[in-house]
């Protein structure tokens, strides 16, 4: 058995909200999961011997538009010692985008998330720090939706 | 004897301008290289200072973002009178390469303190920012103590007008 059907064996165990779909063209190859099974999930891969998802290389937010109504937030993992990478994406509704926060598994999910709450307004639930990392505190908006309109003045300062 | 002062004045001021040790962006880069034994700025009397209290040119070497504004407007308004600027850079000087799109950048660091020399590149050579330097020299040497220009210009209209 390959590693990569290894892993899809353990996902599949764990995700009961909704089957896990391998994503059609991802690199490096991965799944689609719902939302409420991330945490299991990441779990899971994080402590199996046979995987030992050690690393969290990158969480990215995705906005999908208006029309859409999604917005997606994509985990590559990766596993030192076996050498294998993973992705990991879970869409979310565009009005209200929350998930829960995978930073008790993995350190660097903290700022990892609070940068994806401050471009996307995406809200990681046990978050235990969730601030704006890039913005000011008191900036508007979230610069990266497709929507987004920039304020006209920042403390006086004119914004174009 | 007025003139002669103020001659004296103006060039022990444009011999020692003290630049405040501040970059921004990769402009500083090109700041720090300029400091370097090959270009020198020592010879212009220009010895980086740690604080704006003992500083008498801000050269604002990078991208200037909002989060960044504030502080340098503190750090001008801590410098010694007289003092100066010198926006160094694209960014600086109008928003560089983020005109258009950059959110996050002010769009010319002249919305936030005002400035005396403009140095144009992207970034500028480090012969540019000297150049940059010969120019505020000239500026300063073409000061006066006993009659400021500006003010004089704005009395002669007064008085244009009173007539």
């Amino acid at each position: 058995m390959s590693a990569f059907e290894d892993i899809e064996s353990i996902i599949k165990a764990k995700a009961i909200h909704q089957e896990a779909a391998i994503l059609p063209a991802s690199a490096p190859k991965g799944f689609r999961i719902h939302a409420d099974d991330l945490v299991v999930v990441c779990k899971a891969l994080h402590e199996n011997p046979s995987t030992y998802f050690d690393m969290l290389s990158c969480v990215t937010g995705i906005d999908n538009g208006a029309e859409k109504g999604t917005m997606e937030v994509v985990y590559t993992l990766y596993s030192i010692p076996y050498n294998l990478s993973l992705t990991l994406a879970v869409t979310l509704p565009r009005e209200k985008p929350v998930i829960d926060s995978v930073s008790s598994i993995w350190k660097t999910a903290d700022w990892h998330e609070r940068e994806a709450f401050d471009m996307y307004g995406i809200v990681f639930t046990n978050h235990p720090d969730l601030r704006r990392i890039l913005m000011p505190a008191d900036w508007e908006g979230h610069p990266l939706r497709k929507d987004y309109q920039h304020q006209e003045y920042y403390r006086n300062i004119k914004v174009d | 004897m007025v003139t002669q002062l103020e001659d004296l004045l103006n060039w022990a001021r444009l011999s020692s301008m003290f630049p405040m040790t501040f970059g921004l962006a990769c402009c500083a880069i090109e700041f720090m290289s300029t400091g370097t034994t090959v270009y020198d700025m020592d010879r212009f009397g220009m010895a980086p200072r740690s604080s704006p209290r003992q500083a008498d040119v801000m050269i604002v070497a990078g991208t200037v973002t909002f989060k960044m504004a504030d502080r340098i407007k503190r750090l001008y308004e801590q410098m010694a009178e007289p003092r100066y600027v010198i926006s160094m850079g694209s960014c600086s000087n109008c928003g560089g390469p983020y005109w258009q799109h950059g959110y996050h950048v002010v769009k010319g660091v002249d919305r936030i303190v005002p400035v005396d020399v403009y140095v144009p590149g992207c970034p500028p050579r480090p012969e540019a920012l000297i150049g940059g330097f010969l120019k505020l020299q000239e500026k300063i040497r073409s000061e006066s103590l006993v009659a400021p220009k500006a003010i004089e210009a704005l009395l002669k209209k007064e008085s244009h007008v009173s007539v």
